[in-house]
């Protein structure tokens, strides 16, 4: 990857804290990420990771208390979450809400007619959604139902891979989309994941886990290692193999 | 009938009228009157008359309202048929009505306390459907009591869909009494929309096995208004059913109130109950309670309640949003798949695709304007 490739993401010495609570999660995390860039970040259990991809999509149950988060040469901090979202940051989530009597394909048409502001039709867009099913592997039966109600873990995260892949982002943040997955099902997503780069080569990708195995697959240009709430290495494939082995425990009184 | 002065109005104390706006209620502004009533449909079933009692359709005492109520139809019938006195919609045996029957009453005036009066009377194995709509002009500060009486012979279908499009000036304090005997079915469906205050009590009590009744209601609150539904599931012999979904939801100041009892008695046995109310308070001002009950005789039922209520979740508004959503179009989603289940419930007589059409149409209004309500129902 080369290093020329313009920034699209600089976070800051960012520290933010839940609403709710007193002490900050993230304690001035800073990141760079150029386009076409995938960076791995890992980290023990309560490190900040979601917190992280939560406060980069603004969300109300976070509260940023001081640094800066620059996307595409503006600073985004007033930016709203759907504001965010139009400009092409996406985020799978980590636990993906339910949401009763709303369909995928009746969400997937808001949400690209916000994303993209072209409306499809129905046809257009159930015929597009069932494409990338088949390609990650889901009944095509899923446009009609619920958004996630009553899908279970590893359906909920194709979900998310295939709304990444209809949407078209500039950055994804994905949290953890491989917990949960089986291998089989974790080859698919993997595949999926390549498979939306190679069609957006320009698509630059902050890929949230715990496990080397997604890793192998998606081959991330930078490891990072968070551990309350920052980066406390950076570094290559090599990184996550010292974590598959001997974890975190050597990470922890490492601070650069 | 007695002055209206000299009647004694329940109060916000009883149990059946906690949390209702009763104690801001002055009859002796109202003057007895009628509304303009229409009825559409197979004429051959309809007359203006009254023959069923209260007693043929509740076993619960009637209260203050029903007691008027019924002395002010007991009195129109013996003084002969009127415009804006009863409506009776009677089945022959093995009859099957094709089109729904459809009565509009509308009022206009202010000052005016009305007794509109429905019965539906099903003999054996007939099917009816009547739809009871409920207007008002802008402005009319006036009292409807109605009352519907639908009593289902054995093996008889009754569907009934009272909908309430009153303006937010005008006040409602309704009642639904239904009786099913053995083997048939009842389906009883509100939808609320309008209105100042708006109550309904609504009973259906099965007396015969196998009867089966199904209650559903949509209900929707903003500016002043208030929506106050009374339930009660009797089943008072075996193998009988009932299933109620209630769903509301109330933004601004607006109010909800839900109170339901599943009552079991002992000759119930092998019977199965099912009692949901859910609410959305879309903002912060406005205010909702739930308050189920159970009372079972007999052992060997099959009985589930569910209440809640409470704001959109958060998390779910998050999550939209993240997607590019707007907050307004975040929050219509969820309310409209919210009420989603109900709507599809509805019979289709109910028309859900008008229902969801003015659902929306108060999502908007609510989102841009203030509303133009108006307090209290002293006129
Ligand atoms: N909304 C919240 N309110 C209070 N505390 C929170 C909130 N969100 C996170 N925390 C706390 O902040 C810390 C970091 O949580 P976070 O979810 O970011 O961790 P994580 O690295 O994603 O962990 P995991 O690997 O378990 O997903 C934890 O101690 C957690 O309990
Ligand atoms: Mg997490």
């Amino acid at each position: 990857m080369s290093t020329t490739a313009p920034e699209l993401l600089r976070v800051h010495e960012l520290h933010a804290k839940a609403v709710e609570g007193d002490n900050d999660i993230l304690r001035g995390f800073s990141l760079t990420v150029r386009e076409g860039e995938v960076h791995a970040i890992m980290g023990p259990n309560g490190s900040g990771k979601s917190t992280l991809a939560n406060t980069l999509l603004a969300s109300p149950a976070y509260e940023v208390t001081s640094g800066t988060v620059v996307y595409k040469g503006d600073d985004i901090s007033d930016v709203s979450t759907t504001e965010r979202a139009k400009r092409g940051i996406f985020l799978g989530f980590q636990y993906p809400q339910e949401i009763s009597g709303v369909s995928v394909l009746q969400f997937l048409r808001q949400a690209l007619s916000a994303r993209k502001g072209i409306d499809l039709s129905i046809l257009e867009l159930r015929l597009a959604a069932m494409d990338w099913m088949k390609r990650l592997g889901m009944d095509s039966k899923f446009v009609d139902r619920h958004l996630n109600q009553g899908f279970s873990g590893g359906e909920k995260k194709r979900n998310e891979i295939m709304q990444m892949a209809m949407l078209e982002p500039d950055l994804a943040i994905l949290d953890e989309t491989d917990s949960g997955l089986d291998i089989d099902a974790l080859r698919i997503v993997a595949k999926g994941i390549r498979e939306v780069r190679a069609a957006r080569p320009q698509l630059s990708i902050v890929l949230i886990t715990h496990y080397q195995r997604l890793l192998d697959e998606v081959k991330p240009d930078f490891v990072h290692v968070l551990v309350d709430g920052r980066i406390v290495a950076t570094g290559g494939m090599e990184l996550a193999e010292r974590l598959e082995k001997s974890g975190y425990d050597s990470f922890r009184s490492e601070r650069v | 009938m007695p002055a209206l002065a000299s009647i004694v109005l329940p109060t916000a104390e009883e149990e059946l009228w906690r949390y209702s706006r009763i104690d801001a209620l002055e009859l002796a502004a109202y003057s007895l009157g009628s509304l303009t009533t229409t009825v559409s449909g197979d004429e051959s079933v309809v007359s203006r008359e009254s023959r069923l009692a209260l007693t043929d359709v509740s076993s619960e005492p009637g209260d203050a309202f029903e007691t008027l109520h019924e002395e002010e139809v007991g009195r129109q019938s013996t003084g002969g048929a009127r415009d804006g006195g009863a409506v009776r919609v009677a089945t022959s045996r093995g009859q099957v009505v094709a089109t729904p029957i459809v009565i509009m009453h509308a009022a206009r005036e202010s000052g005016v306390l009305s007794f509109p009066s429905l019965e539906v009377d099903a003999a054996e194995n007939s099917e009816v459907t009547v739809v009871e709509r409920f207007t008002s002009s802008v402005g009319c500060r006036s009292l409807l009591v109605p009352m519907v009486k639908i009593r289902a012979a054995q093996s008889a279908r009754v569907t009934y869909v009272a909908i309430n499009e009153l303006s937010r000036d005008t006040w409602l304090i309704g009642y639904q009494r239904a009786s099913g005997e053995r083997d048939s079915s009842i389906s009883s469906s509100t939808i609320a929309l309008g209105g100042d205050y708006s109550r309904v009590r609504a009973g259906v009590r099965l007396v015969g096995q196998g009867a089966s009744a199904k209650q559903i209601a949509l209900y929707f609150a903003d500016g002043q208004q208030m929506h106050d539904f009374r339930t009660l599931q009797d089943h008072a012999a075996p193998r009988t059913r009932s299933d109620l979904l209630f769903k509301g939801a109330v933004r601004d100041t607006a109010k909800s109130v839900y109170t339901g009892l599943i009552k079991i008695r002992d000759n119930a046995e092998k019977s199965e109950a099912f009692q949901t109310n859910r609410n959305l308070t879309l903002s912060s001002g406005a205010w909702a309670e739930s308050v189920p009950n159970l009372e079972i005789e007999t052992n060997d039922v099959k009985c589930s309640h569910a209440s809640t209520v409470g704001p959109i979740d958060d998390e779910q508004r998050f999550y939209l949003e993240s997607r590019g959503i707007r907050p307004e179009v975040a929050e219509r989603l969820v309310v409209f798949g919210f009420f989603a289940d109900v709507i599809d419930r509805l019979p289709a007589a109910a028309q859900p695709d008008v229902l969801r059409r003015k659902v929306g149409e108060k999502l908007t209004a609510a989102a841009t304007a203030g509303t133009g309500a108006t307090t209290g129902a002293r006129s």
